[in-house]
């Protein structure tokens, strides 16, 4: 009642449909120059030539070991899409559904889902209605667990909007075809390349609530985390700007981090979860899906320990 | 006092860091009383109010709420409290009949009856849908008022009530406080550091300063053998000369004699003078006010 009241989630769904908008119009735009330049429609000839490209760029020397690897391991896939006859990126939005949903996984959902989090306890310490809330008859775990509860349901609720608006608009301009398309899953990045032995053929909407799920987790780990800060920095604006700065570092740091192992326990680095559906490299080695759902589930376990046990102790001003 | 005692503070005590902050505080409230807690600011009483509520945990001592310990027991403890604790700081995006259906949905066993009646109690039934940014302080006031009461509580904690309302909203509120304790019977402590009010309002008072409680006891008792008249006779040499033969006095710089009050002998005194040729043109029985006691007793000291 109290979340509705404020708009905030309004706020949100707007900037995810304009966002979403934008995204549809570059992806269009992205195909219609394709088209142009290639003078044809047939997705076999684009992905060609986009081999074709990635190989030129494999000759170049100039490029480090480890982007050369990434591109490497993207050339087998696309190599292996070619030759199983599948079209990678079927048209249609709920390809572009997946295409969003992967992208937006490490930074804008959580930035979304962070908006809400962080707000949640330290508004009640900023408005002081805090106090009104703990002198109830009611223990004080109770009332964070309920705050918990409609984080929950807001994250649940954003990640549908964010699925609904994007099916929506982008269908406009692609259709809403495309739920059956095959996809494959499967590939598994190791020392020597990709390893297809286990690679699947799913169907696009399978793959898609795959998705969901994996986004819903992050989000939820990221929101516990914000969250957290929420109860031990009162003010929602220092609270907002620590997990800003640690997202962003995150995505800074996938970039960078390669040789420096030990990072890959920092939650940052493991918030896209989506890429190893797809069989991107991992940033660091030695990372794969149970490997970073172990690591956010301790974070997220290690956020919610912490914020019960300091709320339930401290003394409020 | 034989009436039940609703709340019951012993040996209260709290240090942060290394400063004892409130170093024992003991006293008790009873059924249908107003108790003032005066002091200056930063003698200890929103601290002591905190704990009371539950906000702040004690470091040692006991708070009973009809019997349930604060600490044990504080779910029941707390069924039987409601508090405004400074401000009442209500949801301003919510209409102040959600609000209080917020904060209702928290105690068990209140419904929109309940709501109703508190809106009514305190006489917000016009507004009550409104947004809550759009009332008056003085209305926020009884708001936040209407919240403490949903639960039916024994025990009634208001710290600085009349905190920002004007004289009619003071007013107001000092009989709306009045009228709990009296016909409803629960136990109101309200803070201040505001003398006359807690003259109007309480039947007891506790001093406190520094953490400590300086002196506990009735309003009436504290006054009483403080109350003066102001003699105002001609010739004054003449009357002054009568009156320092009768009792003690003192002098005022506007030219008025001060005597002790004592409703015996004054009819006496003022006869003796007549008799004596001095015209009394005022007698004035002066209350004294807790300002004077106050000082008096905290050796006009305020904040260390």
């Amino acid at each position: 009642m109290k979340l509705i009241a404020k708009k905030r989630l309004i706020v949100i769904a707007i900037i995810i449909g304009v966002l979403v908008m934008l995204f549809t119009y570059a992806q269009f735009k992205q195909v219609q120059t394709q088209r142009e330049k290639l003078g044809t429609s047939d997705w076999r000839t684009i992905l060609q030539q986009q081999i074709v490209d990635t190989t030129n760029r494999l000759s170049s020397s100039r490029i480090t070991d480890e982007w050369k690897k990434q591109l490497q391991i993207s050339l087998q896939q696309q190599q292996y899409y070619l030759d199983h006859d599948i079209n990678p990126s079927e048209p249609g939005a709920p390809t572009f559904m997946r295409i969003f949903l992967e992208n937006s996984i490490d930074l804008f959902i959580p930035l979304m889902v962070m908006v809400i989090a962080s707000d949640l306890v330290s508004s009640e310490h900023s408005l002081g209605s805090i106090k009104l809330l703990l002198t109830r008859p009611v223990k004080r775990w109770k009332v964070l667990l309920s705050k918990y509860f409609t984080l929950c349901l807001a994250i649940s609720l954003i990640i549908a909007i964010a699925g609904v608006l994007s099916y929506l608009i982008s269908g406009l301009v692609f259709g809403y075809k495309g739920w059956g398309a095959p996809i494959l899953t499967g590939f598994n990045v190791t020392e020597t390349g990709l390893n297809t032995s286990e690679v699947k053929l799913m169907g696009q909407w399978k793959f898609l609530l795959m998705d969901f799920g994996l986004v819903w987790f992050v989000s939820i780990v990221v929101g516990t985390l914000s969250f957290m800060l929420s109860v031990l920095i009162r003010s929602t604006a220092a609270g907002m700007g620590v997990m800003l700065a640690s997202l962003i570092s995150g995505a800074i740091l996938t970039n960078m981090v390669s040789s420096w192992e030990s990072a890959k326990y920092l939650f940052m680095v493991n918030l896209r979860l989506t890429d190893y559906m797809k069989g991107t490299a991992p940033p660091i080695e030695g990372m794969n899906l149970s490997f970073s759902i172990l690591v956010l589930f301790v974070w997220w376990a290690g956020a919610i320990f912490v914020s019960f046990f300091v709320f339930t102790k401290r003394d409020v001003y | 006092m034989e009436k039940k005692i609703t709340l019951s503070v012993k040996d209260l005590k709290k240090v942060i860091g290394k400063k004892e902050i409130i170093k024992g505080l003991t006293f008790d409230l009873c059924e249908g009383e107003v108790f003032g807690f005066l002091g200056p600011n930063g003698a200890g009483k929103t601290t002591t109010i905190r704990m009371l509520v539950g906000l702040i945990k004690p470091t040692s001592g006991s708070i009973l709420i009809c019997g349930s310990n604060i600490e044990g027991n504080f779910q029941k403890a707390m069924t039987n409290l409601g508090c405004i604790v400074e401000n009442p700081e209500l949801y301003p995006y919510l209409s102040g009949y959600n609000n209080l259906l917020h904060f209702a949905r928290m105690i068990e066993g209140i419904g929109e009856e309940r709501i109703k009646e508190v809106t009514e109690l305190v006489g917000l039934t016009e507004r009550i849908h409104d947004k809550v940014k759009t009332y008056s302080l003085g209305m926020r006031q009884r708001l936040g008022i209407a919240q403490a009461l949903l639960g039916n509580p024994k025990v009634l904690i208001l710290d600085e009530p009349t905190n920002g309302l004007d004289p009619a909203g003071i007013r107001e509120m000092r009989q709306f406080i009045r009228y709990l304790a009296e016909e409803e019977g629960l136990s109101v402590l309200v803070s201040s550091h505001l003398l006359s009010e807690i003259q109007l309002l309480c039947d007891r008072v506790a001093i406190i300063s520094k953490g400590t409680i300086i002196r506990t006891d009735t309003v009436q008792q504290l006054l009483s053998n403080r109350e003066r008249v102001v003699w105002h006779i001609q010739p004054l040499d003449r009357g002054r000369e009568v009156l320092r033969s009768l009792t003690n006095i003192e002098e005022t710089d506007e030219g008025t004699i001060l005597t002790e009050f004592n409703e015996k002998k004054i009819p006496l005194w003022n006869k003796q003078l007549v008799e004596a040729g001095v015209s009394v043109m005022e007698m004035n029985r002066k209350m004294p006010v807790l300002e004077d006691l106050f000082l008096e007793l905290t050796g006009g000291d305020m904040i260390e």
